[in-house]
């Protein structure tokens, strides 16, 4: 039982199945999914398409009920007193929030009066939040006439505009060029320090989720396959990755038996002329590496030490690259439409 | 455990502040956003001149037929049907604004907010009713100019528009229901075309419906549109039989009311399928 105390969200053996409808199976979004976030964290929830994070922000914002399970935000039942709920969280949807016809000032206002604020204070909140977001020179322009990085910023100042405990941003950079996410990051950043408020982030960018996440949930399929900060859930691999390039002659069969035979070497693989390996302490251990390739006569083309990356995690969890997944899950999407 | 509250233990707040100022919040951004497109207030505009003067021109000889007659000028008898016919094919768009707030996070992100579902509803149909008051007023006054005269004078006006904001509320709230449920711009697009043109042909809005056949008499009895046709032409005439506005403008207002609870009601189903 979640109290006000408790943490900021909860979600217990969440279930949602979609009808299918028209010939097709019904489609299980969630299955059992859980997860806590303890009061002033970011927790994402990372996975490709399709694997039920939208659908579990939907939940925990009211926006629709699950079949079974129990959800809290700001320890308040979410089934029980959507209304309370509402006032506790501000919400930016993977779609854009704001009116493309007002201008950003308007679109802040208006957000901050239906949350009950007065006149004056809702003018004087969105011109805190304006200055923040670097949005001043533009708040007396049509939200129509914003650059996307701009007008994502926008959407995260309208969720902020109540001063919520818990802030939903769903796929918030989805659509943005690299620079414009950078920009939106660093924002994002700054945000949790300045407003002491739990964030719940979706995302399917590995690196996003690595940057902005305290913890993180490994999301496939409607369930919760891993779960963790971005560095225990990539320490738990164990060792860098050590990966060997062999020049064009070499024989990649002996190279592998090579490596076998270092100690310091464990999961030694193989594709074509890629060679792989995990080790301890990569850097310590690529030069026997290369010592025992040479003895053997491989010639090696290059050699690269990597630390763990989400993607490895997402890997090594649901069997799939994360990359493969997002593609089998486009596919998914495409052919049901 | 199961997730269906019952709805005893959901404090619901039902006070009207929050109801009044969320409709006066949300009908002004309705407004800037029309105030800030002037192609659509001009068309708005000069709409009513061109099916005035066009019906008026097109069918002025009908009033010659025996049996038509009623002491008046084609454009006198024209002038209230037109007027609702405005209101009419206006209020049939507005699930519009819905539409388009949908397809943007907008909808979702004040379905995820405290804001009152009736004042989304209300706030749209004041805002259409607002709209087509300007409208109305364009038309009486060009029906002026162009030579027409209204007995029932001020009150008359007064009562004609109260005709046009009861039949705004009528279809501003099925319009809004269909964005919800079909969401859809297409499935507007199914209303106003299949069910506004007959419903103004199944009228005496351009035609005396004494001059057509009975079965059209009897349909036009129910036809919410006939009887905002009425309760304008009514208010208009010389010598108003008041039984029969106030008994058309009880109907409208009684639909009114059932429409409207039926297009909140709808937010719930938008819900449940989100």
């Amino acid at each position: 039982m979640a109290t006000a105390n408790g943490p900021a969200l909860a979600a217990d053996h969440l279930v949602k199945t979609y009808p299918g409808g028209r010939g097709k199976p019904p489609l299980r979004a969630l299955d059992d999914l859980g997860f806590v976030a303890e009061k002033g964290t970011v927790f994402g929830l990372l996975g490709p398409n399709g694997a039920g994070k939208s659908t579990t922000m939907k939940i925990l914002s009211t926006l629709t009920r699950p079949d079974s399970g129990t959800a809290y935000v700001a320890g308040i039942d979410v089934a029980r007193h959507p209304a309370r709920v509402r006032r506790a969280l501000g919400f930016v949807a993977q779609k854009p929030v704001s009116d493309p016809m007002d201008t950003g000032v308007e679109n802040l206002v208006l957000a901050g009066r239906l949350q009950g604020m007065s006149g004056r204070e809702a003018a004087a909140r969105a011109r805190e939040l304006l200055d923040r977001f670097g949005l001043t020179d533009h708040a007396r322009r049509q939200v129509k006439t914003y650059s996307g990085g701009m007008a994502r910023k926008l959407d995260v100042a309208i969720g902020l505009m109540h001063r919520p405990e818990v802030l939903f941003l769903d796929e918030p950079t989805t659509g943005l060029d690299p620079e414009a996410r950078a920009e939106l990051w660093l924002e994002l950043e700054r945000m949790t320090t300045a407003e002491n408020l739990t964030v719940l982030l979706t995302t399917h960018y590995l690196d996003e989720a690595d940057r902005l996440a305290d913890r993180l949930a490994i999301v496939d399929h409607g369930r919760v396959v891993a779960g963790g900060t971005p560095e225990e859930l990539k320490n738990d691999l164990r060792g860098d990755a050590v990966i060997v390039e062999l020049a064009g002659d070499a024989d990649p069969f002996a190279g592998l038996t090579a490596l076998q035979r270092v100690d310091a070497l464990r999961e030694v693989g193989g594709d074509g002329r890629t060679l792989r390996a995990r080790a301890d302490n990569g850097a310590a251990t690529l030069p026997l590496a290369l010592a025992a390739l040479e003895a053997a006569g491989v010639a090696v083309a290059s050699a690269t030490v990597a630390r763990p990356s989400l993607d490895d995690v997402y890997l090594r969890h649901t069997g799939r690259t994360f990359t493969r997944a997002q593609e089998s899950a486009e596919f998914v999407l495409e052919n049901a439409s | 455990m199961t997730t269906t509250a019952l709805p005893a233990s959901r404090p619901q707040r039902r006070n009207g502040p929050t109801f009044l100022t969320h409709t006066l919040l949300l009908t002004g951004r309705q407004l800037r956003a029309a105030w800030r497109m002037p192609a659509f207030l001009v068309m708005n505009l000069v709409q009513p001149v061109i099916w005035l003067l066009l019906f008026g021109q097109l069918f002025k000889s009908v009033i010659d037929i025996p049996g038509f007659g009623v002491g008046q000028s084609y454009l006198e008898y024209l002038t209230p049907g037109v007027v609702m016919m405005l209101a009419l094919f206006g209020s049939a768009w507005s699930g519009t604004v819905y539409i388009q707030d949908m397809d943007r996070g907008v909808m979702d992100r004040f379905l995820t907010s405290p804001t009152n579902r009736g004042a989304m509803i209300v706030s749209t149909l004041v805002y259409q009713s607002l709209l087509a008051v300007v409208q109305s007023l364009v038309v009486v006054g060009i029906a002026f100019w162009a030579g027409a005269r209204f007995e029932g004078g001020v009150v008359g006006i007064l009562l004609l528009l109260l005709g046009v904001v009861l039949l705004t509320a009528v279809f501003c709230s099925l319009s809004n229901a269909v964005a919800l449920l079909a969401r859809e711009q297409t499935a507007l697009i199914g209303i106003s075309q299949l069910i506004t043109l007959p419903l103004m042909f199944l009228s005496s809005a351009i035609m005396n419906t004494k001059l057509s056949p009975e079965w059209v008499q009897n349909v036009s009895a129910y036809n919410p549109f006939e009887w905002a046709v009425i309760v304008g032409r009514q208010a208009l005439s010389a010598h108003p039989d008041w039984a029969t506005l106030w008994a058309h403008a009880g109907l409208l207002a009684a639909l009114a009311v059932v429409m409207a609870a039926w297009a909140t009601s709808a937010f719930r189903v938008y819900q449940r399928s989100a």
